[in-house]
């Protein structure tokens, strides 16, 4: 990104900003699980927009691709698997004390963000470097070099990690019989 | 930028949090934590346009363990449900002294 952008950029920037923070808002204020997954999506396509205005197309795709679609299918599928939505689920909010709980948890934590914000940030590379890295080698090369160089062990020691997931999901998952051992 | 993508960010983590705390619903509490993880990721491709693209290969690694918890986090949601006939988080309170 260049470092003096056209106003029409910034602004585009904060539309979607607020987008995922009025979605993010109807999100955890919706009573049915399924409105509330959907307005959870919106927040998520809105983070992908968000993640293109600042040079991360690859990560705004994998976005999309990953969090928009799978993982919010699989809490979708969940959901109507479990058949949620009667009155007795649905009705599900705290007592006014968690509330109050909750809103000073989160104004304590909100100032406490918005005051390390304030700190300076001293720029390792410089403005519209990762744009014009872009400009040359394409979108994925960026993260494609650290992933394969400095983060190989991590790459590898996560493909474990999945396996792990999916043999556990099965194992959660399977319904046990009266044939099973133990 | 910068500025204005951690503000974004600080506000998001915040919804997930005031959610986590106020929702029953354990499906729910578990969609506010993919929220939290979410506003993480847009700080960290933020902070990769002043420190380079190390921070976009840290968003792919959340969102490879983000897939993983919602895979092993939902059968656990489904296994207590079997076992519960229930996902509210009140009702499952064996562990509470």
């Amino acid at each position: 990104m260049e470092p003096n952008l056209p106003l029409f950029y910034t602004f585009n920037f904060y539309v979607f900003g607020i987008v995922a923070i009025v979605a993010a808002l109807l999100f955890v204020t919706r009573k049915s699980p399924v409105a509330a997954a959907m307005w959870l999506v919106i927040t998520m396509f809105a983070l992908a927009a968000m993640y293109v205005m600042l040079d991360a197309q690859f990560i705004g795709a994998i976005q999309v691709l990953v969090y928009a679609g799978a993982i919010m299918v699989v809490f979708l599928f969940v959901i109507m698997l479990l058949n949620l939505g009667h009155p007795s689920e649905i009705a599900d909010a705290r007592g006014r004390a968690w509330r109050l709980v909750a809103g000073a948890v989160g104004v304590a934590m909100l100032a406490q963000i918005l005051a390390l914000r304030r700190t300076h940030v001293q720029p390792r590379i410089p403005p519209g470097y990762l744009a014009r890295q872009i400009e040359y080698t394409g979108v994925i090369a960026p993260v494609a070099g650290p992933l394969f160089n400095e983060y190989l062990l991590a790459f590898e020691v996560t493909s474990v990690l999945l396996l792990a997931a999916v043999v556990g999901a099965v194992v959660l998952g399977r319904r046990r019989t009266a044939t099973d051992a133990g | 930028m910068l500025a204005e993508a951690l503000f974004f960010s600080a506000v998001l983590f915040t919804i997930g949090v005031v959610g986590v705390l106020t929702r029953r619903n354990a499906i729910i509490v578990f969609m506010c934590v993919e929220l939290m993880l979410n506003a993480v990721n847009l700080t960290f491709v933020a902070f990769s346009q002043v420190y380079g693209a190390g921070g976009q290969v840290f968003v792919f690694f959340v969102m490879t363990v983000a897939a993983a918890e919602a895979a092993v986090g939902l059968a656990i949601i489904i296994a207590l449900f079997r076992h519960r006939q229930t996902v509210n988080l009140q009702n499952v309170n064996l562990l509470k002294g």
